[in-house]
């Protein structure tokens, strides 16, 4: 009786259910950070890695797309973590921005997003070549997937490719964003992410805004605003060109 | 008021939202261009007139700041809550495809870098 009434509040209360668990994860995190690599890995990067553990140890288990919050009780997390909020948080995360930092990247940081656009479609449509793809619309699908999730089917839907095609799309976008989330902290140093300016090239040429949004935090959460002004042209321009442009080439090439 | 903070960084995000939407159906796209952007760059414009016109006090700053602070934890939500079982089991190609546009992104970075103006600021 005692654990019914408190499933049925926890899951009744389920956006104060998830601040209560994911303060939990974050200080389990924050104490892992500190005594098991001596603050070597930032507790951010753990969290979020511990985050991605679970989103899959949830899929597997409820068979959902959600992850963790698939489970009644953590419904909340997906509330919490969902575009709402995570965009809401990056608006207020612009408070005391400086406006000389992104004026000095303007051009390159939007020559960033097309460059970033473009690569990411060539790779992915090369990929799927490799794998024996031969018509344009699917060549053109996969490798729009490969520039982020959303870009995917909504290049597929415009180009009347097969929804298998269109899973395969998503799936790389998601490989993409949650690779980005890992591995940015990891490579940060070598590719010189470490100022405003080299953080909105990245937000430009990565693109996906949860792994972006995840990638910075995890390395330095003062970069965050920077990366994240050019992640969020990123997908516009991707649905902008991909179907269009991007598409033609493929079939003037094949 | 903290309630100035919130309503003034909700209102940035709905005239931001609003206007990638419309963007968008202009350039005839079915996605949201840059609304978070331009959200982020009206909250800019508008706290930094606070001297003359927009007076922010300190509870006004303060619930933007909240929010500002409640990023790491709402992205350990979000990471919690994605789909990573579809991620790894939709085979090798489009695994290979998103591993190889992160590769190849990650080497443009320091090329592009490179092309920096001015002097160097760091935080």
């Amino acid at each position: 009786m005692i654990f019914e009434t408190l499933s049925n509040v926890l899951a009744s209360n389920a956006l104060i259910t998830a601040f209560v668990f994911v303060g939990l994860l974050v200080w389990v995190s924050y104490w892992f950070s500190e005594t098991l690599t001596r603050g070597r890995v930032h507790g951010s990067a753990i969290a979020i890695a511990i985050g991605l553990v679970l989103a899959y140890v949830g899929g597997k288990y409820t068979g959902g797309k959600n992850g963790l919050a698939d489970f009644a009780m953590l419904s909340g997390v997906g509330v919490m973590g969902g575009a709402m909020f995570r965009d809401f948080a990056i608006v207020a995360t612009a408070f005391g921005v400086h406006l000389d930092e992104l004026k000095k990247a303007g051009v390159v940081g939007a020559a960033s997003i097309v460059i970033g656009v473009v690569l990411s479609f060539a790779v992915g449509a090369i990929v799927a070549v490799a794998f024996g793809y031969t018509d344009a619309v699917s060549i053109s699908t996969i490798g729009a997937g490969a520039a982020t999730y959303i870009v995917g089917p909504v290049t597929g839907t415009a180009l009347g490719a097969g929804s298998d095609v269109i899973a395969l799309s998503v799936a790389a976008g998601l490989t993409k964003s949650v690779l980005v989330m890992v591995g940015t902290p990891l490579v940060a140093k070598r590719i010189g992410l470490d100022n405003p300016y080299s953080a909105m090239i990245y937000g430009g040429l990565m693109g996906t805004t949860s792994g972006v949004a995840a990638g910075l935090a995890a390395t330095d959460p003062r970069l965050v605003p920077y990366g994240a002004m050019t992640a969020t042209f990123y997908t516009g321009v991707g649905c902008l060109l991909a179907p269009s442009l991007l598409f033609l080439a493929v079939r003037s090439l094949s | 008021m903290v309630i100035y903070g919130v309503a003034l960084l909700s209102f940035c995000m709905l005239v931001g939202v609003f206007a990638g939407d419309l963007l968008g159906q202009l350039l005839g796209v079915q996605a949201n261009v840059g609304g978070v952007g331009i959200a982020m760059l009206l909250l800019i414009y508008l706290t930094s007139l606070q001297d003359s016109r927009l007076h922010l006090g300190s509870p006004t700053r303060s619930g933007i700041h909240f929010w500002s602070a409640m990023y790491i934890p709402i992205v350990v939500a979000m990471a919690a809550k994605q789909n990573v079982i579809a991620a790894l089991s939709s085979g090798w190609m489009a695994i290979i495809a998103g591993v190889a546009a992160v590769v190849a992104s990650f080497a443009l970075i320091p090329v592009l870098a490179r092309f920096r103006p001015g002097d160097r600021h760091d935080l």
